[in-house]
């Protein structure tokens, strides 16, 4: 279609584009008498870019760039060195740490060896008295035991006496103790 | 003429690739044209993205230049890739260049716009001054072992005049093959959607056009967005080429 | 009536150009398909390549234009 309308176009030669195209000889590329024009403005719009560019663009956006990466390298620097810090921060806590440990380790064997000594004499002092007690009450009980022996023998050797007497016999005294120890010790 | 007058049907693919004087009159080398409205224009932008987008300095960067940085970065680091440390000496002549083609590739895609780049003369002018001050700096810097670039040593030796006369050949094709495919991509997309922008107010002139009208609409569209992508990689390639073209002088052993 | 063959002559021409634009499409298809192939075996080496593939792309990409070129002049210029 395109062709058809153009060969139409050409071949009628008629005024209008396709005539005027035709005298230049087609394509405005191939116009030869612009090309001293566009090839004058093209140097002048290159060496205007190349001016700008170099002169203020280019040496501003390497300095930024520049910049950025000394901020950056510093910034990295400056983490290393707090990493660092950060290291010796925790080694000296650890340090810390463990000594508190050991100070508390000594602290508590101390203690525990103090109130170690203490228990041991207060069991001491507990043990003495107990077996002080213990030798009073023993002593206590032999003399009641021996006090109510005593009694049980009195009170045995009358009673034996009365029966003796209640059945009709006469009292020897002597042979009637003899007997009632016998019995009580028996 | 009687059918197009019919169908209201007009293709004129080259009009927007005219250069026409701006305030009338004959086009003489020094009279400002469209072209040189829209280089200019190129320049201000390029200004406002570098020079006003970084006054701030700001160690962290605002928008525009973070903008800034990363086509500097990209660029720095493709000529130190492909041309090595000591081409980066020829870094703001490169960086000049990609941001001539960039902005003219991407401010052409304005409606009514005109593209500097799709003109040969433009990028002939570009293409011929790098290859030539790259042969020069070539013959500069290495004497006449530049020429070795074209004796192939790694070829058994019966080959090596012939690949001799076919790396001379491609060598002088460089500048060619350089200046077209930077013209000829963009004419070709602009091209394409005029045509297609012709085919678009069919609809009020007949019943076809109901259906031809929006499938040329999205095809502006389709090519608008194929447009953008191609703006930016062959201004990609155009200084690609041009590092590689930079190292082949700096090495020329390959 | 000359003319009119000469005419006819440029765009069939013009048209025939066109075909070599295929061309450049099969040899971009088969830069790209290899290199994603070859970046699918071995991802940590694509991004190196990203920059060799494109000028590889623009390498195929340009005969396709010289063939664009050469239907545009025989349209316009002759």
């Amino acid at each position: 279609m395109a062709n058809e309308t153009h060969a139409v176009d050409a071949a009628a030669a008629v005024a209008g584009h396709a005539a005027e195209a035709a005298e230049k000889g087609g394509m405005p590329q191939l116009d030869f008498s612009t090309f001293p024009n566009q090839i004058f403005w093209l140097t002048v719009t290159l060496v205007v870019i190349y001016w700008l560019l170099t002169r203020i663009a280019l040496p501003r956006i390497a300095s930024v760039l520049a910049d950025r990466q000394g901020t950056i390298s510093g910034d990295l620097a400056a983490a290393e060195e707090y990493k660092l810090k950060a290291k010796d921060a925790e080694a000296a806590y650890a340090k810390a740490l463990s000594d508190a440990r050991a100070q508390a380790q000594k602290i508590i064997a101390e203690t525990r060896s103090e109130i170690q000594k203490e228990l041991d004499a207060a069991t001491a002092k507990a043990d003495a008295e107990i077996a002080e007690r213990l030798a009073q009450s023993e002593e206590s009980i032999a003399e009641i035991r021996a006090g109510a022996l005593e009694a049980v023998q009195s009170v045995a050797a009358e009673t034996a006496a009365e029966i003796v007497v209640a059945l009709g016999g006469k009292a020897d005294k002597a042979a009637l103790s003899t007997a009632v120890d016998a019995r009580v010790k028996g | 003429m009687a059918e197009e007058a019919g169908t209201g049907l007009v293709f004129h693919p080259m009009e927007p690739f005219k250069i026409h004087s701006l305030f009338g009159g004959e086009v003489h080398w020094y009279t400002p044209t469209n072209a040189t409205l829209w280089m200019f224009i190129g320049i201000l932008a390029i200004s406002l993205l570098f020079i006003v987008g970084t006054r701030g300095r700001a160690i962290v960067p605002s928008r525009v230049q973070s903008v800034a940085e990363l086509a500097y970065g990209f660029v720095h680091k493709m000529v130190e890739d492909v041309a090595g440390k000591d081409g980066l000496k020829y870094f703001p002549y490169i960086f000049t260049l990609f941001l001539f083609i960039v902005f003219a590739n991407f401010l052409g895609l304005i409606p009514m716009a005109f593209t500097p780049t799709s003109h040969i003369a433009v990028t002939g002018l570009m293409a011929m001054a790098v290859f030539i001050s790259v042969t020069v700096l070539g013959f500069m810097k290495n004497g006449a072992g530049f020429l070795g670039l074209f004796w192939v040593s790694s070829a058994p030796l019966a080959l090596r005049p012939l690949l001799a006369v076919i790396e001379v050949i491609s060598y002088f094709v460089r500048p060619v093959s350089h200046s077209i495919r930077l013209a000829g991509n963009m004419m070709a997309g602009h091209a394409v959607m005029e045509v297609f922008a012709a085919f678009a107010p069919l609809i009020l002139f007949s019943a076809i056009g109901i259906a031809v009208t929006p499938l040329s609409v999205l095809a502006i569209v389709a090519m608008y967005a194929l447009e953008m992508l191609v703006a930016f990689v062959q201004a990609y390639v155009f200084t690609i080429l041009t590092c590689v073209y930079l190292k082949d002088a700096l090495h020329p052993g390959h | 009536m000359e003319g009119d063959i000469v005419q006819m002559g440029a765009y069939i021409g013009a048209g025939l150009a066109c075909t070599g634009m295929g061309g450049a499409a099969v040899g971009v298809g088969h830069v790209v398909g290899n290199f994603i192939s070859g970046a699918l075996r071995n991802p940590s080496a694509a991004a190196s390549q990203t920059a060799t593939m494109f000028i590889g792309i623009a390498f195929a990409e340009a005969l396709g234009i010289f063939s664009f070129l050469v239907a545009l002049l025989l349209m316009f210029a002759v």
